[in-house]
């Protein structure tokens, strides 16, 4: 059990590409944090820096309070979860989960008791003589947990552990490592590409992009409160829809409609210099949206009409595309974002930016048909149009510290 | 159907034409050893007198059981030499990534494609100069140094097959890297040692350029040489059965070894090390 400390931690590569930039995180004992960002992001070599596979440029690595830079890996006393599981082929099962122990030169008795122990704990006992060829994509997935258990190690890495398991197991797997975590108490940096894993295992999420640390937090403020475009538009899925927009004093103008500010944000908002007009994006989540008819008090949102394009049925849920008249947001962040689903390739069928709205099961909208949808005003993210940054704090920490997250310098140029 | 029948058919011909092919040979050999001097000339291919006389002989006389020593001893100590040292390169070679990589790999590729037959005579010289004409050592060097290129060659392909993680979670699960070196890659890369250590024995067991020049006596002279030079009953005859026989004798070695290790070799031992 140890707390791990990142302090400015850098690394620059021979060629001189920075995969990780002064990266500054502290995992407290016992926590499980998640480091996530689409691939490249630098999240990888931060674990394997952790690891110490890889060497750290720059900064210091603690790991119980002591500095680990130039520690080889097997005096650090951690345990590290491979994608691919990287279990020994010519060992059995218990041979594999036993290996860092006999390293170790831990008696054969007690080898014995921690490998059954681990074999009960994963469902792995019947297996146990197994070489890993003969086991399914699962069951090595357990056993390289096992591996890692066995040693009881100061702090568990795990680099993509679910990623090579099909979906249904990974879900699965996902639950049973965080039972496993939890009652373990071992401090944990669990790396992923996948925000649904993130959002769903995390004490703590960590969200990379490009080496760089965007937002350290909890699942339920990196959701609700995203630092930038890129948080916002990384965590959700569906994704959260972005239109270009202007903060008109205390009204927001966009394609959907002129809205007042609500009350709710309007204690968040920092005021822009100068107040008046301001270009931002507007944010809003496709979980904001709702079917107008369903909706009994529409005082908290505004009302419009779009056509829809596609539905999606989704048995508990619809998903609705519609195109709004605007021009697209462009963000060097979002395209990005793009460009790791794979999407940035994609024609672009509408004029105008595509918006998902989900709506309940119970709506009656059609696809092809005009339809009135209701948004929800309070969840309105706004972001700076040129910096990216939001525009709104964190509610508390925000209003005790208003200058924490300083919009971007510079007067914002009024949107047309 | 008819069409799958045809081309199966096709494939068992070609398939039995080389194997009549590559056998008959041998075969002719094997049927020489077992005629009588006298009827070892008379053209036909089943001895007509089976005898086991030409293995008695050359058994009897110490020329060929000195030649056998030489050659199995030599041949062993220049393949485990060679492998050892060429395993360590290879998985240098595979591992790491130093300048000059490249001119390393270039380099004994260049010493591999260097004909034999230009090093001999210097070679004469150098080793009568320090003493190691007719000396095992005289051509386990050699030997050596000729495998060396090969055995890296074939070693550094097996040992990047496999996946670098084993040896980064060997690591993490606290094991030195002579530890992740001996417990892990070295076990996987069984089925490469193997192969690798067939190779360059059989090069060694079968030389003759070497063994012919670089020797004199029983002393360091390994069967082909040996075989070379065995005397007929009179100076007039060719002792063609005993040269078959020693032929035959020298082969079941090779023969044994191919057969001891081919599941090594074919069994891909890293199956299941990663997600397959």
């Amino acid at each position: 059990m140890a707390e791990i400390e990142f302090q400015d931690i850098t690394k620059r590569y021979p060629d001189g590409f920075e995969a990780v930039k002064h990266l500054s995180l502290d995992v407290p004992d016992g926590e499980l944090m998640i480091l996530v960002g689409p691939s490249g992001c630098g999240k990888s070599t931060a674990l394997r820096m952790v690891a110490g596979l890889e060497d750290i440029s720059d900064g210091e690595l603690k790991i119980g309070g002591q500095v680990v830079n130039d520690k080889a890996p097997k005096d650090r006393d951690i345990a590290m979860v491979f994608q691919n599981y990287a279990l020994y082929p010519h060992m059995t099962v218990r041979e594999n989960m036993g290996f860092a122990l006999k390293l170790a030169k831990v008696p054969d008795d007690e080898i014995n008791r921690k490998v059954s122990e681990a074999a009960r704990i994963l469902d792995l006992e019947q297996h146990l003589d197994r070489k890993p060829a003969n086991l399914s994509g699962g069951q090595r997935q357990r056993v390289a947990m096992g591996r890692a258990i066995v040693r009881d190690p100061s702090a568990f890495l795990m680099d993509e552990p679910l990623s090579n398991l099909d979906a249904k197991l990974r879900v699965q797997m996902r639950t049973e490592i965080s039972r496993i975590q939890q009652s373990l108490e071992t401090t944990t940096i669990y790396v992923t590409h996948d925000q649904t894993e993130a959002m769903t295992l995390g004490d703590r999420i960590a969200v990379m992009r490009a080496g760089v640390l965007q937002q350290v937090g909890p699942p339920s403020e990196l959701y609700g409160h995203p630092k930038n475009l890129f948080v916002a538009g990384f965590i959700g899925s569906p994704s959260m829809n972005f239109l270009p927009g202007e903060l008109d004093g205390d009204i927001v103008r966009f394609p959907i409609g002129d809205v007042p500010v609500p009350e709710e944000l309007r204690g968040r908002l920092q005021a822009g210099p100068g107040g008046g007009r301001r270009g931002v994006i507007v944010g809003l989540r496709p979980e904001d949206f709702e079917d107008a008819s369903i909706i009994g008090d529409r005082a908290r949102g505004t009302t419009f009409k779009a056509r829809i394009d596609v539905l999606e049925s989704m048995g508990s849920e619809y998903y609705a595309y519609f195109a709004v008249e605007s021009e697209r947001v462009s963000s060097r962040e979002l395209e990005e974002l793009a460009q790791d689903a794979g999407a940035a390739d994609l024609p672009h069928s509408h004029e105008g930016s595509q918006v998902v709205a989900r709506l309940a099961a119970e709506s009656k909208i059609r696809q092809g048909q005009e339809a009135e949808l209701w948004f929800d005003a309070r969840h309105l993210h706004l972001f700076d149009a040129e910096s990216g940054q939001s525009l709104l704090g964190t509610g508390r920490a925000s209003r005790t510290q208003p200058q924490q997250q300083p919009p971007s310098a510079g007067p914002a140029p009024a949107a047309s | 159907m008819k069409e799958q029948a045809k081309q199966r058919s096709g494939w068992s011909v070609a398939l039995l034409v080389i194997v009549v092919a590559s056998l008959v040979p041998v075969l002719w050999i094997v049927m020489l050893s077992l005629k009588t001097p006298a009827t070892v000339t008379d053209g036909s291919f089943i001895p007509q007198h089976w005898t086991l006389s030409n293995y008695k002989d050359i058994f009897n006389a110490g020329v060929f059981t000195d030649a056998l020593r030489n050659s199995i001893g030599i041949a062993l100590i220049s393949t485990a030499l060679a492998v050892l040292l060429a395993s360590a390169a290879a998985y240098a070679i595979a591992r790491l990534d130093f300048p000059g990589k490249r001119i390393i790999l270039a380099v004994s590729l260049a010493v591999a494609m260097f004909p034999q037959v230009s090093l001999v005579g210097p070679l004469y010289n150098l080793w009568r100069q320090i003493g190691l004409y007719d000396t095992w050592p005289g051509l386990i060097i050699p030997y050596m140094t000729f495998a060396l290129p090969l055995s890296i060659y074939t070693l550094s392909a097996f040992f990047r097959e496999i996946p670098w993680e084993l040896e980064q979670a060997a690591q993490v699960d606290g094991a030195t890297p002579g530890q992740a070196f001996r417990k892990v890659i070295a076990p996987l890369a069984t089925p490469g040692i193997a192969t690798t250590f067939i190779i360059v024995f059989i090069i060694c067991w079968n030389d003759f350029i070497f063994a012919i020049s670089l020797t004199s006596t029983s002393n360091a002279q390994t069967v082909p040489a040996a075989i070379a030079l065995f005397p007929g009953v009179s100076q007039f005859t060719v002792p063609i059965g005993d040269i078959a026989a020693a032929a035959v004798v020298v082969t079941v070695p090779v023969m044994l070894l191919v057969i001891l290790f081919q599941r090594r070799i074919v069994a891909g031992l890293t199956a299941g090390a990663v997600k397959g």
